[in-house]
């Protein structure tokens, strides 16, 4: 019986002008596979066997063992050199650090000369105000007051201030560094195709799993993760200036030549500022990303807000966490809003009336000269630096009042939807999971990637599907496929479902992206904390965060593809006398697709980075197995747990891309 | 043509993977279907011409003739296939790096069709950024620049940035920026396609207008055989990336090569090419002239003087009368009749 079933592939693959059998076919397999009694299938296909497990965990850490102890270069070790990189990277860091929060001075603790104290509060506000309005305006000013404000009244100025060193050091880094990157692609075709797969990889890869190699390259501390940080938002910086230089038209090239430009003179006269707009855009991922990090970094002890959510969480102190956690959403969108409008700023018409642009001109000068001088005042008399205790406020007692009596009042509630989706959800879609003989899953993805792309597609998918079973990680990553599976459905349901119903109704969308815009401003960290404080650690509280991050691009992605039907084509139908309903399900949705395939790829892609996360609370998946790596500082398990975790995303991904790419041909669309 | 400026020998420039080996096998001279078939496209084939110092000369054809093509290979921005281009005598592609950058910050410049300023600078910026590349002192490069955008009367408009210009305006910005470094060489790249009709007859008078101030060499590209007409002083006429013929406005009209060239010239304004000369009559007994006009003179010019009277005009030349024009001849031109005339 077993063979028949798993030789059905194989007489499919001949027959493949009857291709809408083959999806119901596999599935059907698949249902007989799973409920065949135990014992029907020999051992080593539901179970991969111990004997053929391939040690590479022990084998990487033995050889980073020796890079770090051995390894020489003959006048240096490589210690020594990864040690002198982190030594330079930490001088902008401590740099920032101390004007934004330690205090400029030297020396280390007893013996501290203090030269000047840390830029107070007051000063800060004043020239973040003066900022906002000279970037976006009297707005973005009225909104970096009221944000910064927030910081100080609400007692988070210094743990913020901690967080914003590093973001603003690490984004720059990041930003220079994937400029110079994107450059290079642009320049050397072999550096692009070097550098291709490698983007791929740091940004599905899970930030746990390389923030060990770089502790233990870089040294414990935060350059390290400042490395790491800046790996991971390096690579869409690199992606758009790659685009956005490409993008430049060839006339402005030609005018180049004409004139007689040098390579060097090419590059940073012309072509680096006429595709300033669009670099922005990919500064503004790179800040994003980076306090993403930064938070999950700052866990690990390097301080700030993220560890200070973390530690009220393992308190249980609901309040004091969600005003950290309210603090790093300010953060996000003050750093959002700012880095955008520098963005536009660029692309507007300047001020042409001298009369205003002098007072626009006076009143930024006088701002700083205030914020400079109150600086000054505070290095005097340090006294008045810190805000006032007594002027601090704190809803803490109120949140922590609030999430107790809702957990009084309705606990039977609570406790009854978290059961019912665990008993009809969550565990059933787990066994099912589980119970799956690996060498199916392998056959399937191998399908999967033939019938969508081809033989190389599918040499690719099992591939790296046999380097999870070869590892000896199936079990674990079968977990990770079964709560990420489940998240992506219900997201891509909430997402497709909204996405259509907003699309041609104006109003609806604004409103809609208004709150997509802010769940993708907000770092995946947050996102666990009212969650948890209302459904405790677990699975499903996991999986309510899990898709809460990832709708976004389900959302926006159908609601572009959908309003994106030519107007013609409209009128056609109507013409044709369709009735809403069949422009929707006959011509919109169906041109829609590639554009909703592509959405759910994005999905998939936040829901594993988000998987990662939940570790936090308790998932015992790949994200677990990663940080529990990390913990215990075995950076050979770290690393592959991480590249099993990059390697689902890499099959999802290309899996989803080629569905796409082959309803768009099939369409006519694109191309 | 005793001292071209610019000239090319056999150049050809193809398109395709394999396009220098079917030089060297000497295919180039295959025709287009042949090409085809080894999967290359010509863009460019064989092309031959020179082009005299202070001469306006016009590269017509329709889109895909080859002409941008041509255009770049001239400018040295693409490099031919085969042949060479020549330079004040020297082949472009056989200079150093460093000399070409050398004649093209000082010798040539170029307005590009849909404008190429710089989005980020202003057009104060945009007209000096030729001499900023040079590496001129700020202040030299904006006196420089200014005088420039007074010239193509732009004026008070330096503080403004690209996106807040209307397309004229951009392509005067275009062309003050091209005379910047006061090249000899100009190229025009279809400056004027992009432009509203109103707007491209204005431009147009504004290249004459400048062409009479500043006897500049001139490589004008274009589609349209109406504006080849107003600017030129020869037309090159281009057809499948091969010229199909040089010469004056009036030769094309009077002596197409092929039928391509007929077909293209058979709608011109004739009044305006044809000269006197070329719908003269000979002169034959009559002595009794209303007037003279010049042999050289466009019919335009003198056709309203000629319908008004009874008796016909004297063409004349260095002082000789060498025939006549009546009212019938200016009839014939005008509704566009043909007539066999002594060219």
């Amino acid at each position: 019986m077993s063979l028949t079933a798993v030789g059905e592939p194989a007489a499919e693959r001949r027959r493949a002008p009857l291709g809408w059998l083959l999806w119901p076919a596999l599935l059907a397999a698949t249902v007989v596979l799973v409920s065949l009694p135990a014992g029907a299938l020999p051992a080593w296909m539901t179970r991969y066997p111990a004997a053929w497990q391939v040690p590479v965990a022990a084998e990487i850490s033995a050889f980073m063992r020796w890079l770090m102890e051995s390894a020489t270069f003959g006048v240096f070790t490589v210690r020594e050199l990864t040690r002198g990189i982190a030594w330079v990277l930490d001088l902008p860091l401590a740099a920032a650090k101390a004007v934004l929060a330690g205090g400029i001075g030297w020396g280390r603790g007893a013996e501290t000369v203090s030269l000047a104290p840390a830029i107070p509060w007051f000063s800060a506000l004043i020239a973040g105000v003066a900022a906002g309005y000279w970037a976006g305006g009297a707005r973005l000013a009225l909104l970096m007051g009221a944000g910064l404000g927030y910081l100080a009244v609400f007692g988070q100025w210094p743990s913020a201030m901690v967080t914003l060193a590093s973001v603003l050091v690490s984004s720059a880094l990041g930003a220079a560094g994937g400029l110079l990157i994107g450059l290079a692609c642009v320049r050397w075709r072999w550096v692009e195709r070097a550098v291709s797969p490698l983007l791929d990889l740091a940004q599905t890869m899970p930030v746990f799993a390389y923030l060990l190699p770089m502790l233990i390259l870089f040294g414990f501390g935060p350059v390290s993760a400042m490395i790491a940080t800046i790996v991971y938002a390096m690579p869409p910086m690199i992606r758009v200036t790659t685009l956005a230089i490409r993008a430049v038209p060839p006339e402005i090239r030609e005018l180049g030549a004409m004139t007689g430009c040098t390579r060097a003179q090419l590059t940073w006269k012309m072509l680096v500022p006429s595709a300033l707009p669009a670099l922005m855009v990919g500064v503004n991922q790179v800040i994003m990303l980076s306090l993403n990090v930064v938070i999950i970094a700052s866990m690990i002890g390097a301080g700030g807000l993220g560890f200070d959510v973390l530690a009220a969480l393992r308190r249980l102190d609901i309040g004091a966490g969600l005003e950290a956690g309210l603090a790093i959403t300010v953060l996000a969108i003050l750093l959002d809003r700012f880095a955008q409008a520098l963005a536009t700023k660029s692309a507007r018409a300047p001020e042409r009336d001298p009369e205003r642009a002098a007072r626009k001109r006076r009143l930024l000068t006088g701002a700083f000269w205030v914020a400079a001088l109150l600086w000054l005042a505070a290095a005097l008399k340090p006294d008045i630096a810190g805000y006032p205790e007594a002027l601090r406020l704190s809803t803490a007692p109120y949140w922590n009042d609030l999430v107790r009596w809702i957990n009084v009042t309705f606990f039977s509630t609570l406790e009854a939807i978290r059961a019912w989706a665990f008993l009809n959800l969550l565990a059933p879609v787990k066994r099912f999971a589980l119970a799956l003989p690996w060498v199916w899953v392998v056959a399937l993805v191998g399908i999967a990637g033939y019938r969508l792309g081809g033989f190389r597609l599918a040499a690719l998918t099992v591939a790296l599907s046999l380097f999870i079973a070869a590892v000896g990680l199936w079990q674990v990553a079968m977990l990770t496929v079964y709560l990420c599976g489940l998240a992506v459905v219900v997201a891509a349901l909430i997402g497709v479902a909204v996405g259509v119903a907003s699309a041609t109704r104006p109003r609806l969308w604004r409103a809609v992206e208004t709150v997509i815009d802010l769940l993708q401003t907000l770092p995946s960290f947050v996102y666990l904390i009212p969650i948890v404080m209302l459904f405790r650690v677990g699975d499903f509280t996991a999986l309510i965060a899990i898709v809460l991050y990832a709708v976004a691009p389900a959302i926006r992605y159908t609601a572009h593809g959908v309003a994106r039907t030519p107007p013609a084509l409209v009128d056609a139908s109507v013409m044709n006398g369709c009735t809403r309903r069949q422009i929707l399900t006959r011509v919109r949705l169906p041109l829609a697709l590639p554009e909703i395939l592509l959405g759910i790829n994005q999905t998939v892609m936040l829901a594993l980075s988000m998987l990662v996360i939940t570790a936090l609370v308790g998932t015992r998946d790949l994200g677990q197995e990663t940080y529990s790596a990390l913990a215990k500082a075995d950076i050979g398990k770290g690393l592959v747990a991480g590249l099993c975790v990059a390697f689902i995303g890499i099959i999802a991904d290309r899996l989803i891309s080629a569905a796409a790419e082959r309803t768009k041909r099939r369409m006519g669309l694109g191309r | 043509m005793t001292d071209p400026i610019l000239a090319c020998r056999n150049v050809s420039k193809l398109f395709g993977a394999d396009a220098g080996r079917a030089v060297r096998d000497g295919r180039v001279t295959a025709g287009a279907a042949e090409l085809a078939a080894v999967g290359l496209i010509p863009a460019v084939l064989d092309v031959e011409l020179s082009i005299g110092r202070g001469e306006t000369f016009v590269i017509m054809g329709l889109s895909g003739s080859g002409k941008s093509t041509l255009v770049r290979c001239l400018a040295g921005l693409a490099q031919p296939t085969a042949g060479e281009i020549l330079f004040e005598g020297r082949d472009l592609f056989a200079m150093s790096e460093a000399e070409l950058i050398r004649i093209r910050r000082h010798k040539m410049g170029m307005v590009f069709q849909n404008f190429a300023l710089l989005p980020h600078l202003t057009v104060l910026g945009n007209v000096a950024f030729p001499l900023d590349v040079q590496g001129r002192p700020r202040a030299a490069r904006e006196a420089r620049a200014r005088e420039m955008i007074s010239l193509v009367g732009l004026t008070g408009r330096e503080d403004h940035f690209p996106r807040e210009l209307s397309g004229g305006q951009q392509q005067r910005v275009g062309i003050a920026r091209s005379l910047a470094v006061g090249p000899d060489l100009w190229f025009l790249d279809e400056p004027f396609s992009a432009l509203d009709p109103l707007i491209r007859r204005e431009m147009q008078d504004e290249v004459l207008r400048l062409q009479a101030l500043l006897k500049k060499t001139i490589v004008f590209i274009t589609h349209d055989f109406d504006e080849a007409v107003r600017v030129a002083d020869r037309i090159a006429i281009m057809k499948d990336g091969r010229i199909a013929q040089i010469g004056t406005a009036e030769e094309l009209v009077l002596n197409p090569a092929t039928d391509y060239v007929r077909a293209f010239t058979r709608d011109a304004p004739r009044a305006k090419i044809l000269t006197a000369r070329s719908v003269m009559a000979p002169v034959g007994e009559t002595t009794d002239f209303a007037g003279e006009v010049a042999a050289g003179a466009r019919i335009a010019a003198f056709a309203h003087d000629v319908e008004q009277s009874d008796k016909p005009f004297a063409v004349v030349k260095d002082g000789r009368v060498i025939g006549i024009v009546d009212r019938l001849a200016m009839i014939d031109v005008l509704v566009g009749r043909e007539r066999k005339t002594a060219a």
